[in-house]
């Protein structure tokens, strides 16, 4: 027996001493607030006090907790009234996924206690132990700063009619910052059984399993071991509907380390007691096919045998006649350029359960896709689409690493087969060894001007290695080439991409879909004609920004065209930071130079012409409940706040009578998947459409003019229209269909067309634009980069709600620095977030940031997306600014200090010591 | 189930590892992470009870750092000037929840080549008190690590402290950590120099380390002995070369490269040197 106190409550409670106080804690005392990212102290996420102190709780062992007053989230708020510090996070929007905040919430107050007017140094220093990949850390330090100002915030109304583009508070924020929030690792029935999968130690090999049957018998507390024959339907998934080549569990051949071949059910000691080693498993290890060149050199072997060449498929994008108008283009720049494979670490582990209702399968767990998780299912067991429910849990924190399926196969499968609860979570190794990455590239690009500096053609070719299945291949060798001559108005482009195999982890979907990386190479060559020309940076960018009239690379004619504004924003902290390094570097006679660059992106948002629309209901009950029923799921950026704040404005009603129910396919229509910056643009204008539907239903019942005002109560809608009032008794209403008498329902697939051999077309609805500036100081000794400065302008049509907007700024910014500078995923060893770095709060700089709005007709209100748009120009203009800085142009990422002190070195600009 | 001891004395903690081999247990920060989703199997030996094993003092001719004190406890006790080098490096390891319960004796016991307290007690001359029944023996440090993960710690001993000498003059002391980002990093290459002057501002003895570019972090004897009779002023930061650092052997690995490792090594004890100086004049 082990007794602990927490929260000033006495817990007596079965235990193993050695147990780490964080699965405790949760598992046993069922606070779930306390968050496990790592298991090893690299996160935070699990951030206890201990005697006031904060600590990682999943170092800790039961028994050492005996005699400490211990205190958790869900100890801050008293009487269920959020404290200072949990009223200012949620006022400043500190909280976007949720999974770091617990962690974030008590380092925060360990430091409080005995400071209760931190600086930001100090509180970077007490809040240097918790890792977050959503918010790039601005709003927490501000919440913190700001902690003493803040009163009852956050909890204002924006008022009817005017909840689009308020500073509106998280819908679901409260739960956030209480502990209360439900993640996929957090409301598994204790009953349920286990799962472990049992995973390929080996980058490509052939194997045959024993007897299975003997060892399952043999080992108590097993009750079976899940291969391949025991999925009933197909044992192949995919995110497109035809393209299904990824196996839930590897039948005899292996394509990467780390791929599923066997999974464990039972209790939960039994099946992490067991030696992967001990298992009935015969290995045949074969040479693996890695990066580029082994898998497309001639003769060598295919990894998947329809696929000639290990190429999965090619794109292009042809506009005039590029190479000629190359060859007469007075002035050329070109440059080779690579990036590796990026993880998305996430703080959240994929994680989830399933039971078997009848004929019928539930899947609780985290995601960015229900929709889509729910047809995979239906597949892999040969089951009706209907008969899957996915019911999402909080997502903490996808990036496109949740749209693939992860514990869904193995929950599925299980629970269908054994007709049991069962559970099943990855621990950090598993989750990035296992799951999708950003896919690594090589390109080759040219661009041209002339003597003025106007552009005149572009050539592009650029692999994309997308691992060992297909996963996002297809889009992104689709993506590319459109988006490759970046957002300026070019007359003749020839861009070609390639996505192909290798045995290596399976690149998915992540931020961007190769924009990011196609990014970093055409910046780079912008910069040089800039300076070939004798033009500063952002005047020759703004000179050939892409504006209203002119045609895209795919010959598309945009209306809401914005990076001509965002240019003109940055201009002058532009002129200020480049006159500040110039100033700096002539006093400086040591290591340390200052260097400013700008980046410019430009991003298509939703499916790359290919039809993705979404559905919102919005339905009133016979008591008046209003009930917003949206399929978009809410992964951290907050939309499950913007549908809500649409909705509102679009119906007429304030947003504190909106009730959302979210993310479950049983209750929602489609909206979609997270992903490719869709859900404000495509979801906003379904839940706009549903507001306007319904509300047309409510006037013409009462046979009101287009102004009147609504005033939704118990039983019935008051509407008043100029001097009278109509009433409508809702209890008289019938609707057999669903619960709600009153339903109103909004569909919108963004207007796109399908593309010709020449890429041509109008593969997108809108895009995004954006510039970010960055000033950064190089220590020349050391290879070392420090970002001090961001300003990031960003073209986002109209604000629905101007924090989540900055929010997934900083955020994508944050990602950006990464990228640029430190991450960098190599298969087979970094595989925690140790070896694996990611930003912490003392690597991302304040950030200026100015939204633009130049409202994009087709979007509600004039929105588009921002998800990705954020992150795609960090590491151009990071880039940029080393080269003011050193001269050297960066030509791959990450830009590690070894690599460029290196290249300091070899250019003769700088040491060696 | 696993064992677990949880002994409230030395004494009956040295009785238990006289029994059997417990892994002994201080922060827990070394012990875990690998464990990962595992079932702890390891027989343990929980010393977190022990308070007296927790106690920095200050004596006659040394100081003493009991084995379970933790980098925090570095970082807020009232070392002297001498520690700075040790202070800084407890700042810079992980974040503040890995600073409150790791220790430095079980960071030196883990024996990892980027262990960060290594070079500083390098620097500080530090001995290892190593207990078991009825005997205790005094090890110097760098005697203490044998290799990559790999001490003179035998199965039935437990380390109690770690002893520093007072100095013979005053003293001036850094620590310098390279990684490649802020917080929670391990280190690239890491530096730790202390430098003792006497009245004339002259060296009298130099003690400088350099972390993670060798199985086990090294001192520089020949550095130390070069910049011994140097005043304060000299440019102190002209005596090292590529030629002091020749007995480190840095590898290629996922955080760096050997190459540049050598080259930021001498970066860094040069600019530990420099802003030594400043300090002194």
């Amino acid at each position: 027996m082990i007794t602990l106190d927490v929260n000033g409550k006495l817990h007596v409670i079965e235990a193993r001493p050695s147990d780490r106080l964080s699965d405790v804690i949760r598992n046993e005392i069922g606070l779930t607030g306390t968050k496990i990212g790592c298991n090893a102290g690299d996160c935070g996420a699990c951030t206890v006090l201990i005697d006031s102190q904060q600590t990682c709780a999943c170092m800790v062992s039961a028994a050492r907790a005996q005699g400490s007053k211990i205190m958790t989230v869900e100890g801050l708020a008293k009487q269920g009234q959020l404290n200072a510090l949990q009223k200012s996070f949620h006022a400043f929007g500190a909280a976007q996924c949720g999974i770091c905040t617990p962690g974030m919430l008590m380092a925060a107050t360990a430091l409080l206690q005995h400071n209760p007017s931190p600086t930001e140094e100090t509180i970077r220093d007490h809040l240097g132990g918790v890792l977050c990949r959503c918010t790039g850390y601005q709003k927490i330090i501000q919440a913190i700063l700001n902690i003493k100002t803040i009163d009852n915030a956050g909890v204002v109304d924006p008022g009817v009619g005017s909840a689009v583009g308020a500073r509106a508070a998280k819908i679901d924020g409260i739960q956030k910052l209480t502990g209360a929030e439900k993640f996929g690792d957090d409301v598994a029935p204790k009953s349920s059984l286990w799962i472990r999968a049992v995973r390929s130690p080996f980058w490509r090999a052939t194997f045959e399993i024993g007897d299975l049957q003997s060892f399952v018998k043999n080992t108590s507390g097993l009750l079976d071991i899940l291969t391949a024959r025991d999925i009933p339907g197909n044992n192949g998934f995919g995110i497109y509907p035809d393209v299904k080549d990824q196996p839930a569990l590897a039948d005899k051949t292996v394509r990467y380390r780390g791929e599923p071949i066997l999974a464990l059910v039972g209790e939960h000691d039994a099946i992490y007691s067991i030696d992967d080693n001990d298992l009935p498993i015969l290995w045949f290890e074969e040479e693996p096919l890695q990066g580029f060149d082994k898998p497309l050199a001639e003769g060598a072997d295919l990894i998947h045998p329809s696929k000639p060449g290990n190429i999965l498929a090619e794109g292009c994008v042809i506009k005039g006649d590029a190479l000629a108008s190359l060859e007469s283009s007075p002035i050329i720049a070109e440059g080779s350029f690579k990036t590796g494979f990026v993880e998305h670490a996430y703080i959240e582990p994929e994680a989830g359960w399933a039971q078997r209702v009848g004929d019928r399968i539930e899947i609780y767990s985290s995601t960015q896709s229900p929709y889509m998780d729910r047809d995979e299912v239906a597949q892999l067991l040969g089951i009706e689409k209907e008969n899957v429910r996915i019911i999402p849990s909080a997502c903490g924190g996808g990036f496109g690493g949740k749209l693939d399926l992860s514990v869904q196969t193995f929950l599925s499968i299980a629970a269908w087969k054994h007709k049991l609860p069962v559970r099943m979570v990855y621990d950090r190794k598993e989750s990035m060894t296992a799951t999708t990455k950003r896919h690594p590239s090589r390109i080759m690009a040219r661009y041209g001007c002339d003597e003025n500096g106007s552009l005149t053609s572009f050539f592009f070719d650029g692999d994309f290695n997308t691992g060992a299945y297909t996963s996002w291949g297809l889009t992104v060798k689709d993506r590319v080439p459109i988006h490759a001559s970046g957002p300026y108005y070019v007359p003749a482009i020839k861009a070609k991409s390639r996505a192909t195999f290798s045995n290596e982890p399976v690149a998915g979907a992540f931020r961007g879909f190769g924009v990011p990386q196609a990014a970093i190479a055409h910046e780079a060559l912008i910069d040089e004609l800039a300076e070939k020309t004798g033009q500063d940076p952002l005047e020759f960018r703004l000179k050939n920004a892409i504006r209203k009239g002119q045609e895209t690379s795919t010959g598309q004619v945009l209306k809401s065209v914005g990076l001509v504004k965002c240019l003109k924003s940055l201009r002058p902290g532009w002129q200020k930071a480049r006159a500040e390094a110039v100033a700096f570097n002539a006093a400086s006679s040591g290591p340390f130079r200052l260097g400013a660059g700008i980046g410019c992106m430009w991003y298509g948002c939703g499916n790359t012409s290919l039809s993705n629309p979404s559905s919102i209901r919005i339905g009133i009950s016979a008591n008046g409940r209003i009930t917003l029923y949206s399929g978009a799921q809410d992964i951290g950026q907050g939309t499950n706040t913007t549908m809500v704040q649409a909705a509102a404005d679009a119906l007429g009603v304030p947003m504190s009578q909106i009730e959302i129910v979210w993310g479950d396919t049983d209750k929602t229509p489609d909206s979609g998947k997270s992903s490719a910056s869709r859900q404000a643009y495509v979801s906003g204008n379904a839940t706009k459409l549903a507001g306007e539907n319904l509300r047309s239903q409510i006037l013409r019942l009462a046979n009101a003019g287009p102004d009147a005002r609504l005033d939704v109560r118990n039983s019935c809608i008051l509407v008043h229209d100029k001097e009278t009032i109509h009433e409508i008794d809702l209890a008289a209403l019938r609707n057999p269909e669903s619960g709600d008498v009153l339903s109103g329902s909004g569909y919108f697939d963004p207007p796109t067309t399908s593309l010709d051999s020449h890429g041509q077309g109008e593969p997108y609805g809108t895009y995004g634009f954006a510039a970010q500036l960055a000033l950064v100081k190089v220590d020349c000794a050391l290879g070392t980069v420090r970002v001090l400065r961001i300003e990031a302008a960003h073209d986002v049509g109209q604000t629905l709600n101007p924090i989540q907007v900055e929010g997934q700024i900083e955020g994508g910014t944050a990602q950006g620095i990464g990228l640029a500078l430190m991450e960098e995923y190599v298969p087979g060893k970094t595989e925690n977030l140790h070896d694996y770095l990611i930003p912490t709060i003392g690597d991302i700089p304040s950030m200026k940031i100015f939204i633009i709005e130049n409202p994009e007709p087709s979007g509600p209100w004039g929105a588009k997306g921002i998800g990705e748009p954020a992150l795609c120009a960090t590491a151009p203009a990071i880039f940029g600014g080393i080269y003011q800085a050193t001269g050297i142009r960066v030509r791959e990422a990450p830009c590690t200090p070894d690599r460029l002190q290196a290249e300091l070195v070899q250019s003769g600009i700088y040491g060696p010591p | 189930m696993s064992e677990y001891l949880q002994p409230k004395s030395l004494e009956e903690a040295l009785s238990a590892l006289s029994q059997h081999a417990y892994t002994p247990l201080a922060g827990g920060t070394d012990f875990y992470p690998p464990r990962s989703a595992q079932i702890i199997k390891d027989p343990i030996l929980d010393l977190s009870k022990i308070r007296s094993l927790q106690i920095i003092e200050e004596r006659a001719n040394d100081y003493r750092i009991g084995a379970t004190a933790t980098w925090s406890d570095i970082i807020n006790g009232d070392l002297p000037e001498l520690f700075d080098c040790l202070r800084l490096a407890a700042r810079e390891v992980g974040g503040k929840q890995i600073q409150n319960i790791g220790t430095i004796a079980g960071n030196i016991c883990n024996a990892s080549p980027a262990a960060d307290s290594i070079p500083p007690l390098l620097a500080l001359n530090a001995k290892v008190e190593l207990e078991s029944i009825g005997r205790i023996r005094t090890v110097n440090l760098d005697e203490f690590i044998t290799g990559n993960r790999t001490t003179l710690r035998k199965a039935d001993e437990l380390v109690t402290g770690i002893t520093i000498p007072r100095p013979k003059q005053p003293c001036v002391s850094t620590f310098l950590k390279l990684g490649a980002r802020k917080y929670l990093v391990i280190s690239v290459v890491m530096v730790a120099v202390i430098l003792e002057v006497d009245v004339h501002r002259i060296i009298t003895s130099a003690r400088i380390a350099v972390g993670s570019c060798s199985p086990v972090a090294q001192r520089l004897p020949q550095l130390e002995d070069d910049l011994i009779g140097k005043k304060v002023g000299s440019n102190f930061s002209e005596t090292p070369s590529h030629e002091h650092l020749l007995s480190l052997t840095p590898i290629d690995d996922i955080r760096s490269k050997a190459l540049y490792r050598k080259d930021a090594a001498l970066t860094l004890v040069i600019r530990a040197l420099e802003e030594l100086e400043t300090k002194l004049s």
